[in-house]
């Protein structure tokens, strides 16, 4: 084993690990969030579709590194922006109160 | 010299970018600060991205990469955009398949770009394509089933499972092969060979599985695109994707487990178990209770006159109530009581809507306050306390013989229990039983009131009937 393969074992493992602790405290109020958000996290593949377009030079694998970085903008820009639709929906009861809560 | 301190640069970038994308999952865990959390994230992928652009040959193909990112990226702003927040399970298929899209697209273009792979960068290259493909697929089915484009009825076959497994185990050879024979010119055949059967599996895998797992199937697909990250950044040396791949990987499996759980179901029995065979079980129970068993229907007037002098109300809502497009005529009445003094508290069961944390959203958008939304075992204790439980929309979710009858098919299914209250008015169009077709014994219990009819006319009338209290 390489250690560009070993070391990227070791970041996967403590990064698998923080990601169970961090997901473990988010709310079940924010997992349809939480899920959208990190669906768009997963785009970050769209940097291989880049990296790939950089290097090849015939049509065939530039058509395929196109075809993934649409894919891959697509899942990133679409997932933020629901992300974020969402999350606005998200409010607190009003702190001078609705009439109810004044009233009572 | 140069070559070097650009590559510091975009190392750095990355270090950067994947401490922002940790930190954005660490503000979600608060409704106060995730849209923050959701500006971090999006600031650390916008700095990834912008640093790969400095990646070695990547600016003389920028014409392209930019126009690729338009056309994707436009195109997932106006769906996200356009998307109603009862299609939002579609809408997260969709794009996790697109994330696995990516991944095995990248990786099949590493594979036949390069002359010669290393055996660790083979073997991820390999895997990559079979996850990033299967989830493309498997997305795009379970977008179907949930869009109504195919039936989300389990499509079953004869040895289906045998085909399945055929499938695979070609699969592996396949991919054994490839990494025996090394590099040569007939590799290249069978890595495109691969990556359609496995695009091919990714569709086989889901059909069998009915629209009602489908919350844990897009929580499966979500896992497995993180998965096709962490492999793409096995092949490309990319830690930054390994480490966001790793957060969407851990987030995936959690969400189905939880899931799974809140069904009480295995995940393997999910995936694997073709969910047709269970409406045969509870058909059979709905026969057992075939008898006319006592139904106390009421008015909106009486089941109005119960609510306004309670003193706490608990709103079960269910999945029905965003069918009748009534989350709005819900908050309507919940105000209303509340401007006459009841508490009125929502219980959310995991599975109320079509995926984790659905109703939520739903809730939200009808301006329902998000204190206000209870899950379900940090309210289970306080039904018997409660006045009237309010039911809309809800059934196996409240029903008590997933407690209390060892022969229903729910039997040990973690529900609401609804039926400690002192009261309960449900509504619901009619006495048909619900989608599973399981006898709910709490609309024959003594204490529940039914108030039949479309839920949004009801609950408007309930609106109405409070006023004038």
């Amino acid at each position: 084993m390489n250690d560009a393969v070993l070391m990227g074992a070791y970041v996967f493992l403590l990064a698998l690990f923080l990601g169970v602790v961090l997901i473990g405290r988010v709310p079940s109020t924010l997992h349809t969030p939480l899920m959208s958000a990190t669906n768009a996290i997963s785009g970050i593949v769209i940097l291989g579709g880049m990296t790939l377009m950089g290097q090849v030079d015939n049509a065939v694998l530039m058509a395929l590194g196109f075809i993934a970085v649409a894919f891959g903008a697509a899942n990133v820009v679409g997932g933020f922006a629901v992300t974020d639709r969402m999350l606005a929906m998200f409010k607190r009861r009003p702190d001078t109160g609705t009439g109810g809560e004044a009233e009572s | 010299m140069f070559e070097d301190g650009r590559q510091a640069f975009i190392d750095i970038c990355y270090l950067v970018s994947a401490f922002l994308l940790i930190l954005s999952i660490r503000q979600l865990s608060s409704p106060s600060t995730a849209r923050n959390g959701n500006l971090l994230a999006m600031i650390g992928m916008g700095l990834a991205i912008f640093a790969t652009f400095f990646f070695e040959g990547v600016l003389d193909a920028i014409v392209w990469i930019v126009l690729a990112m338009i056309i994707g990226g436009g195109a997932g702003y106006v769906a996200a955009k356009r998307v109603q927040m009862t299609q939002m399970p579609q809408m997260v298929a969709v794009f996790n398949g697109l994330g696995g899209g990516t991944a095995a697209l990248v990786s099949v273009g590493e594979f036949l770009n390069r002359d010669s792979v290393g055996g660790g960068e083979e073997v991820s290259i390999l895997l990559g394509t079979l996850i990033g493909a299967l989830t493309l697929t498997g997305s795009l089915v379970a977008f179907a089933k949930l869009q109504g484009l195919i039936s989300g009825r389990p499509i079953v076959y004869a040895n289906q499972q045998l085909y399945n497994a055929a499938i695979f185990a070609i699969i592996v050879v396949l991919g054994v092969a490839i990494l025996a024979l090394g590099e040569g010119t007939t590799d290249k055949s069978l890595m495109i060979v691969l990556f359609l059967l496995s695009l091919v599996i990714g569709v086989t895998l889901v059909l069998p599985i009915g629209g009602a797992d489908m919350p844990v199937v897009i929580a499966l697909l979500n896992a497995a695109s993180g998965v096709g990250g962490v492999l793409t950044g096995f092949t490309l040396d990319n830690q930054a994707l390994i480490v966001a791949g790793s957060l969407v990987g851990a987030s995936g499996v959690f969400l189905s487990a939880l899931m799974a759980l809140a069904m009480n179901r295995s995940l393997t029995n999910i995936v694997f178990g073709a969910f047709g065979q269970l409406p045969a079980g509870g058909a059979g129970s709905a026969e057992a209770g075939g008898e006319a068993l006592p139904v106390k229907a009421t008015t909106a007037e009486d089941a109005a006159v119960m609510l306004a002098y309670a003193n706490s109300v608990i709103i079960v809502p269910g999945y029905g109530l965003a069918v009748a497009q009534a989350q709005h005529a819900v908050r309507e009445l919940a105000d209303a009581l509340q401007a006459r003094g009841v508490n009125v508290r929502y219980a959310i069961h995991p599975v109320a809507g079509r995926m984790p944390g659905h109703m939520n959203v739903l809730l939200a958008e009808a301006n329902v306050p998000y204190e206000d939304l209870y899950e379900m075992d940090r309210i289970n204790d306080d039904f018997r306390n409660t006045d009237v439980v309010l039911v809309v929309g809800a059934n196996d979710v409240v029903n008590p013989a997933a407690s209390q009858d060892p022969g229903s098919p729910i039997y040990g299914m973690p529900v609401l229990r609804a039926n400690e209250a002192r009261n309960i008015v449900v509504l619901k169009r009619s006495m048909d039983p619900g989608f599973a077709g399981i006898e709910n014994m709490l609309f024959h219990d003594p204490k529940t009131s039914m108030l039949f009819g479309d839920a949004k006319k009801s609950l408007n009338d309930l609106v109405a009937a409070v006023k004038n209290v």
